[in-house]
């Protein structure tokens, strides 16, 4: 049908046009912009749109619209719409506010859902920066914390994402998918009529249950505290790079573990940081290390006795270069040359006595965070003193811990700086680097992991991984809770949840099956991931849990089912007990939401 | 009529560059800028009650907020129109004065707006329409008063204060544990309050957050959190009965403020002012030391030499503390802050049972805890959560329930909630308008028709019928007039919760009444201001 449309007078600053989407799409597409903006006109029985278009960017001509148009000028609409937003701003509401943080929230979801799992699938990363970085992941922390996301509802999962890393260290990827599952079932609850309040109402009866559900058939570790540990390694690491060598892994985590044990049992705090990790190219993961004792990563200088036995060791942070002077304002001013030669003569004498000062401390290590000139660390060799320069402040600050010395930065007092000690320090060679070694240190809670591997991709890789499963252990060693793996506590969840279902009155209880339907898809995406017949799987493991005490579970490895306390494969109370709370937290937060306003973009100034 | 003409018939112009700028008047104008008004309005409409929904906004810079106080949204919103700016306005007075109703009030600006455009449409001036509205809104305020009642409280009674806020948390998404937010709210503000002149100082109550955790943990400190360490890592993390130096110097050689140079020319000077620097430090530290301080809390930062000795002398210190913060410690420690070291004496230092440090996490977050202060007049609530933008809206949430709290101490007069009160206004300037002869009459009656909107607007956010029930309950409340109230019965609205009654009183939903009286006030004051708009007058777009 053609349109003659006559032009009004005065020209109205909008028109609307009422068809269904894709025409309208078409018809627009070269105006297609923040200029036209659909509005879904939900009076009318088919789903239209309102276009809503600037009348200039029509022009007024010869409009062809070929299908079946209403258009009318907004003074005939009747409603004036004022723009109350910025140009730029936008506005959802309803439900395409809601579409478009469920698509957005899945999307990130289907994104790492792949991870998920010991055969779930790595990652790259290119960062856009320059040097174009590539990073090869499968930890969702990491995956999600290198993207750039606009979709304000994405934003919220990669939130929760992060702060279970942050919290407990794993699980990153489990609570974004948990949480995607959540809104995709909840979608399906919208979609039929059902208030997204009523279903948060369910989300929240069915979480509180299975937390309830999760405290009744976890056990403790106590006897075997020692093999339950390796068994929860071995479950963390076996969906990272490590998963190969994960017995190999999982004992030195252990290990390093069980060294922090005491001390950090009396704190009540995780303290991973006296578990120093070194990555060294070179090698297999296999030759990786745990190494009783500290290593730095430094060389010794030259002409200083390369290995000290019962060393006195001063950690320092103190300037060893010329000392400047501090107080504010002052500058040397001088008239001759004589008088320059007098004051840097001064100088160095200072510095003299400052090493003096150090050395009256009875040290044979010297161990400084800032850097250490030439003339004193002559200074130092001539005295047989270890001087090490340039320690991060990291490095220092485990050193000062790991030998029990404090760090100084005044030398005045040598009888009450405590010093720290160790047995020896030696000189150590990794692949082709030198490194420093002090080993029989006072407190025996620190310890270093050297890391080795092909390239750096694999080093980082198992870096992440290996902190992800050091972070598990130290949770559990605090929290001594733990619980099977393999989809058993989703499918025990499930089930309880599933009962609650049956026996909830009204509409709630849709949201409560829906919960357990998104507990199930976790047990389903491992076993896809694994390239196993999911269908099939679920509906066995769900048989199985329908007896009494299942300990069932997915053995990918096998394929099948089996029985998760024979297989060994256990997972930390405290971890699941986060990931079911971000991920309602998060579903809640995005399903109450009903509009999305976006502001304007801020303009960055022209640079000239 | 921008063009105008002497009396020798030259033209000329009274608003300059007249076709850049568009120009709307008269009747035109006003819809307008009702319709502006009224799309504010739209917005924050499901908002309402306990049923609401939350807005997602994503800012210039794109960071992104959830949050259902009508305040946060219109703040965030950016919004280009004027008049819409107005509603903004609206909403903020009402957070600066009350602190809760923020979105009440919009949506009842928006159907005042709403009402007044039918008048206009049936040639009604827009003055005798607001002075309609402004005799509606005082008969209004009146009959608040009249239906309100006082309810008493003390220290050890705090349940009819926790009511009230947990009405007030209701809608917001921590709902889930409001009982316990709502404890924790009433007693900061008890902790704080001056009970005798029925005020308290919000400042003294800290509201801080940190990710992680369940929002169940979230706990009341009577004391101070600070998010910081200490400035050594080898200081102690526990101190008992401290003893705190608080100091706005930093542990530095001073900088004088008048320019001036040192000049160094001689190898004697040079030694003297290095022995010179030497001292400073050692005076420093030993003048905290001898007033007798055990923890020194410093607004600025130390050397490294400074803060050696300070470690090696057993004085543990914080540095970089904020300009609030140290005021915070300043009033719970009852210390006094100190700007020199000269001027420290044993009495300007605060006093703690017991300052220690707290880790969560597996990365190294650590806040320092000052508690069991000297005068616990100063408290602060920390809030946990699932992640940062729950903790947002948790603080907004806080935010409100304190200060409700605040109000039921300066004034303990309540009005029933869930849209009651609006309704029982609704009935009364109803009544009242048939008394009033003039064009006013339609004014008045459109109030009362605008106030409805409240209810209608909760119970459709419940999903019920929003007719039907407003009927309901309104018959109800003419319907049933007990022998104690000798009118109506104000205390029936809207069963939000479909916990089955619609009396108020049994559901425990209350509200405070200078915030009702305070939200039908600006609503009004703001639509009679825009209803006085005959002209607008903007530049041309660029």
């Amino acid at each position: 049908m053609n349109l003659d449309l006559a032009k009004p007078d005065p020209l109205p600053s909008y028109i609307y046009v009422l068809s269904d989407f894709l025409r309208g799409q078409q018809l627009f597409s070269h105006l297609f912009s923040s200029r036209v903006s659909a509005l879904s006109f939900r009076s009318t029985p088919l789903r239209f749109y309102l276009f809503l278009v600037k009348a200039e960017l029509i022009g007024w001509q010869h409009i062809d619209f070929g299908f079946e148009w209403r258009c009318t000028s907004i003074s005939h609409f009747g409603m004036a719409i004022e723009r109350i937003l910025k140009d730029d701003a936008s506005e959802e509401k309803g439900e395409r506010a809601r579409m478009a943080s469920f698509v957005g929230a899945m999307a990130i979801a289907d994104l790492v859902k792949t991870t998920l799992g010991p055969k779930g699938m790595d990652k790259i990363l290119q960062s856009t920066g320059r040097g174009q970085t590539v990073t090869v992941t499968n930890d969702g922390a990491t995956i999600l914390k290198s993207l750039h996301i606009d979709n304000p509802a994405a934003k919220v999962l990669v939130d929760i994402s992060k702060v279970q890393d942050d919290e407990v260290g794993d699980g990153t990827t489990s609570v974004v998918v948990l949480a995607g599952e959540l809104l995709r079932e909840a979608e399906k609850l919208v979609a039929s009529k059902i208030h997204p309040m009523t279903i948060i109402a369910g989300l929240l009866r069915a979480f509180q249950l299975c937390i309830h559900v999760l405290s009744l058939h976890h056990y403790q570790i106590a006897e075997k505290f020692k093999t339950d540990l390796m068994k929860i390694a071995k479950t963390t690491l076996s969906s990272k790079i490590l998963s190969q060598d994960k017995e190999h892994f999982a004992k030195l985590a252990v290990d390093a573990v069980l060294r922090l044990k005491y001390t950090s049992w009396l704190q009540g705090s995780t303290n991973l940081e006296s578990i120093q990790i070194i990555k060294k190219p070179g090698g297999s993961l296999k030759d990786s290390f745990l190494d009783e004792g500290f290593i730095l990563d430094k060389k010794i200088g030259i002409g200083q006795p390369k290995r000290i036995e019962n060393a006195n060791i001063l950690v320092a942070n103190t300037a060893m270069d010329t000392d400047k002077v501090k107080i504010y304002g002052a500058r040397v001013r001088v008239d001759s040359m004589a008088k320059v030669a007098d004051i840097e003569a001064a100088e160095k004498q200072k510095m003299r006595e400052k090493v003096d000062k150090i050395l009256a401390h009875g040290i044979n290590c010297f161990v400084n965070r800032q850097l250490i000139y030439n003339f004193p660390e002559e200074l130092f060799a001539n005295a047989g003193v270890l001087a090490i320069e340039h320690a991060d402040f990291d490095g220092i600050e485990r050193l000062a811990l790991v030998t029990g010395g404090e760090i100084a930065s005044t030398f005045d007092n040598p009888e009450s700086v405590k010093l720290g000690h160790c047995k020896l320090i030696e000189e150590i060679m990794i692949g082709e680097d030198k490194l420093i070694k002090f080993s029989g240190v006072e407190m025996g809670q620190a310890c270093t992991v050297v890391l080795r591997g092909a390239s750096h991709h694999v080093l980082d890789e198992a870096e992440r991984s290996l902190h992800d499963a050091l972070c598990v252990l130290s949770q559990t060693v605090n929290d001594s809770r733990v619980l099977f793996g393999g989809g058993w506590p989703e499918m025990v969840m499930a089930k309880a949840v599933d009962e609650l279902a049956r026996t909830t009155p009204g509409k709630r209880s849709h949201a409560i099956e829906a919960f357990s339907r998104a507990l199930v898809a976790i047990p389903t995406t491992i076993a896809d991931n694994a390239g196993l017949d999911s269908a099939e799987l679920v509906a066995r493991l769900r048989a199985e849990h329908n007896k009494e005490d299942s300990n069932a579970g997915i053995d990918v490895i096998s394929g099948s089912v089996g029985d998760m306390s024979e297989l060994g494969i256990s997972e930390a109370f405290k971890v699941k007990q986060a990931v079911l709370l971000s991920a309602t937290e998060a579903a809640e937060m995005i399903l109450r939401v009903d509009e999305i306003i976006t502001c304007a973009p801020r303009r960055r100034e022209d640079r000239m | 009529m921008a063009l105008a003409f002497d009396e020798y018939g030259r033209p000329f112009i009274i608003i300059k560059e007249q076709e850049q700028k568009t120009r709307l008047r008269g009747l035109d104008a006003q819809k307008a800028n009702i319709s502006a008004g009224r799309s504010v309005a739209r917005i924050l409409r499901t908002s309402l009650g306990p049923k609401g929904m939350d807005k997602m906004l994503s800012s210039p810079d794109g960071d992104v907020t959830i949050t259902n106080d009508g305040a946060t949204i219109l703040e965030q919103m950016d919004v280009d129109n004027q008049i819409a700016k107005l509603m903004v306005e609206l909403s903020r007075s009402q957070d600066y004065e009350i602190g809760d109703g923020t979105t009440g009030v919009v949506v009842m600006a928006g159907s005042l707006l709403e009402q007044a455009e039918k008048l206009l449409e049936r040639g009604i001036h827009p003055i005798r329409i607001a002075e309609g509205y402004e005799l509606a809104s005082r008969i209004a305020v009146e009959h608040l008063e009249r239906i309100a009642h006082k309810f008493e409280f003390g220290e050890n009674n705090i349940e009819s204060l926790v009511q009230t806020c947990m009405t007030t948390l209701s809608s917001k998404i921590v709902n889930r544990c409001k009982r316990q937010l709502a404890e924790i709210s009433v007693k900061a503000v008890l902790a704080v309050a001056d009970l005798e002149r029925k005020d308290v100082n919000l400042d003294l109550i800290k509201v801080d957050g940190k990710v992680g955790g369940k929002l169940e943990d979230t706990e009341l400190i009577y004391g101070i959190v600070v998010d910081k360490d200490m400035s050594h890592p080898q200081m102690p993390k526990q101190i008992q009965d401290a003893n705190i130096a608080i100091l706005t110097c930093p542990f530095e050689p001073p900088k004088p403020k008048t320019k001036h140079k040192v000049d160094i020319d001689t190898v004697e000077k040079f030694e003297a002012l290095r022995r010179q620097e030497h001292q400073y430090f050692d005076d420093m530290v030993q003048q905290c030391k001898d007033v007798g301080a055990t923890l020194v809390i410093c607004q600025w930062g130390f050397d490294d030499e400074a803060n050696h000795l300070l470690m090696h002398r057993n004085l543990p210190a914080v540095r970089w503390v904020g300009g609030v913060e140290l005021e915070l410690i300043a009033i719970a420690t009852g210390g006094r802050i100190v700007p020199r070291f000269q001027e420290l004496t044993a009495e300007k230092l605060g006093k703690a049972g017991l300052v220690r440090e707290k880790s969560f996490g597996t990365t190294k977050d650590r806040m320092l805890y000052i508690e069991h202060c000297a005068n616990s007049r100063a408290v602060t609530v920390f809030i946990r959560g699932g992640n940062k933008m729950m903790i947002e809206e948790t603080k907004r949430s806080i935010h409100d329930a304190l200060c409700v709290a605040r109000n039921l101490i300066r004034n303990n007069s309540i009005v029933y909630g869930g849209g009651s009160a609006e309704i029982a206004c609704s009935i009364a300037v109803e009544a009242a308008a048939d008394r009033y002869p003039g064009v006013e009459q339609y004014a008045i009656r459109a109030f009362a028709d605008a106030l409805d909107a409240i209810p209608m607007a909760l119970a459709e956010n419940s999903g019920l019928q929003p007719i039907e029930t407003l009927s309901a309950v309104k018959s109800q409340q003419i319907k049933i007039p007990t022998r104690v109230m000798q009118e109506n019965n104000p205390h029936c609205g809207i069963d939000c919760n479909d916990v089955g009654t619609t009396d108020m009183r049994e559901q425990n939903v209350f509200e405070t009444l200078i915030g009702k009286q305070q939200q039908v006030l600006l609503a009004t004051q703001v639509v009679k201001m825009i209803l006085k708009i005959d002209d607008v007058i903007s530049a041309a777009e660029f």
